[in-house]
């Protein structure tokens, strides 16, 4: 009975605290701003890993928020001086007003066409991050203050930023696992498993998409507003199409409609990014390599396998 | 205007580039009636119900609801007033158990389904009403299963536990026979029975021994407009349907 998708469930309880323990030790043993960037794009996956693996909405423009955010709060610390934590739900802001614009647009179309317009839109928030008189064009925001936290908290010293980071990124989290596990979440699943089937229910489809829309924006704001504090830069790469794409991929990677699924994808896209970036061989070859293979391969993702092993596992037990 | 009548439509009329898929239909469904559409295939069943359900927009002609006019609805507001349907295809959340699909239906009259900031243990005050019906709809040994994995003739099962959920003044149920062996068949017409106690019923369907056991007025549709209404006995009698339907049954 329901104890397949308890042991799915178990299996991932465990990975959640294997996760915390190596996020208290990794600063001791790894570079902290290479696992503060991992804790950047982890919460950026899981905000669109609410869209597409809880309502079943594949977004091709998500790194419009992220990117709006990553330029909010770089203005806001830099420009505003405003406290990083400030800057940072500033950024959050931006993002769902964003979020609300592009998603109430497109919504109204599905499959393809929901991902084209979400595209569509995305490039108009880069060309506005390219020519907007604020945003630095080509340069970005550089010389990003990470400032002092609560007025006490100085950012600058490395322990404390990884401190900070991984409050918001645990918070992040969370807020992702919430929403996916209340009332609103449930919903979303039956909307996603039945849409028509959803309307003759009574329910009005489309408010319930644009406010995971609008969540899953806010989120990804957050992580962006988050990294241009870490690297203390905006830059236009955290705004272009292919780093929707990257998005993506991280989720597809990790296991799309799982939990930490997108923990694992970030883990897995960053380090390697980071280690082949002083090898020769071109990075977007080994990604387009993995995209395909993780694609022919094992479809449900690293932490979608783990999970149906354990749940197949235990069924044949039971 | 009869108060007795809870559904009304009248001249209805869809066309699709030109062609008329239904024509200046007028139907009246009696309150608290079991009431069939029936009619060859291609004879606009369908569409009639998706005008009905308001899947469809008509091209003209007007829908009345208990006095009210609903033409113009969104489906999903006249779906909250208690016109609730079913699909040909069974219609469940494929990945949610058999509890949480009866569930959804319970959410929204309870106020528990915008929230996204509450912990989904909220639901549980649910558990009660939905269990009742899963109960009475013999579902029980599934509860934590995803529908998903039930059988065809249960999903049907499980698609009416979820309407009956909504206490939907009524039901239109599309082809609720279709792709059930016969050993189902029996079994959802005694749920269709049990289900339509207390309410009004509008079913399209093919099968004709099931429309002469459960209903008690039938209309027969062909290329879109009306044929002829009754009873089983009166529409089974009428020479125009016996050749247009039954004929072809029968040969």
């Amino acid at each position: 009975m329901s104890t397949a998708s308890d042991a799915a469930d178990r299996i991932e309880r465990i990975g959640i605290a294997v996760g915390l323990v190596a996020l208290v030790a990794a600063p001791f043993v790894l570079y902290p701003v290479f696992v503060m960037k991992l804790m950047c794009f982890a919460l950026f996956a899981a905000a669109f890993n609410l869209l597409i693996g809880y309502g079943g909405l594949l977004s091709f423009g998500h790194a419009a928020f992220f990117g709006t955010g990553g330029y909010l709060a770089a203005h806001a610390a830099k420009v505003w001086g405003l406290d990083p934590l400030l800057s940072v739900l500033f950024a959050a802001f931006g993002a769902t007003v964003t979020g609300l614009v592009v998603g109430a647009l497109a919504i109204r179309r599905k499959g393809i066409y929901f991902s084209m317009i979400t595209l569509a839109l995305s490039q108009m928030v880069f060309f506005v991050a390219l020519q907007a008189p604020f945003t630095g064009g080509e340069d970005g925001i550089q010389g990003v203050p990470r400032g002092m936290l609560f007025g006490v908290f100085d950012l600058d010293k490395p322990l404390m930023m990884y401190a900070f980071v991984s409050a918001i990124f645990l918070l992040g989290m969370f807020a992702v696992w919430r929403v996916v596990h209340s009332p609103f979440g449930q919903i979303l699943t039956a909307i996603r498993d039945n849409e028509a089937r959803a309307i003759s229910l009574g329910y009005d489809v489309d408010r319930y998409k644009l406010t995971a829309f609008v969540i899953s924006a806010a989120l990804a704001g957050a992580a962006g507003g988050v990294k241009s504090l870490v690297f203390q830069l905006a830059s236009l790469t955290d705004i272009t199409w292919q780093m929707s794409g990257e998005v993506v991929l991280i989720t597809l990677l990790g296991g799309i409609g799982t939990l930490l699924g997108p923990v694992v994808g970030a883990i897995i896209v960053v380090a390697m990014q980071n280690y082949l970036a002083t090898v020769n061989f071109p990075v977007p070859v080994i990604t387009g390599i993995i995209f395909v293979v993780c694609v022919l391969l094992f479809r449900r993702g690293i932490v979608g396998e783990l999970r149906h092993w354990a749940s197949r596992r235990a069924s044949h037990e039971g | 205007m009869d108060a007795d009548i809870i559904l009304k439509a009248t001249q209805l009329t869809k066309q699709f580039r030109g062609f008329y898929a239904v024509r200046d239909v007028d139907l009246s469904v009696r309150r608290g009636a079991i009431h069939a559409l029936i009619g060859p295939n291609g004879a606009g069943k369908t569409t009639v119900f998706n005008l009905l359900t308001k899947f469809h927009i008509p091209t003209a002609g007007t829908i009345m609801f208990d006095g009210e006019d609903i033409t113009h609805e969104k489906p999903a507001a006249t779906a909250r007033r208690g016109l609730v349907r079913s699909f040909q295809i069974s219609a469940t959340f494929p990945h949610l158990t058999v509890l949480e699909n009866v569930r959804v239906a319970l959410q929204r009259p309870a106020g528990l389904a915008a929230q996204f900031w509450r912990s989904s243990d909220v639901l549980k005050q649910l558990d009660e009403r939905a269990i009742a019906l899963i109960e009475d709809f013999k579902l029980m040994p599934w509860l934590r299963e995803p529908a998903t994995n039930l059988s065809y003739g249960r999903k049907r099962a499980l698609e009416l536990a979820t309407t009956l959920a909504l206490e939907p003044r009524m039901m239109l149920l599309d082809e609720p026979m279709a792709g059930l062996g016969h050993e189902d068949i029996d079994h959802v017409v005694e749920l269709i029975r049990k289900a339509a106690q207390g309410r009004t019923v509008l079913m399209v369907e093919h099968n004709l021994s099931v429309v002469s056991k459960l209903c008690d007025r039938i209309t027969v549709l062909q290329r879109g407009e009306i044929l002829a209404e009754g009873d089983y006995a009166t529409v089974s009698e009428d020479p125009r349907v016996r050749e247009a339907y039954m004929g072809k049954e029968a040969a």
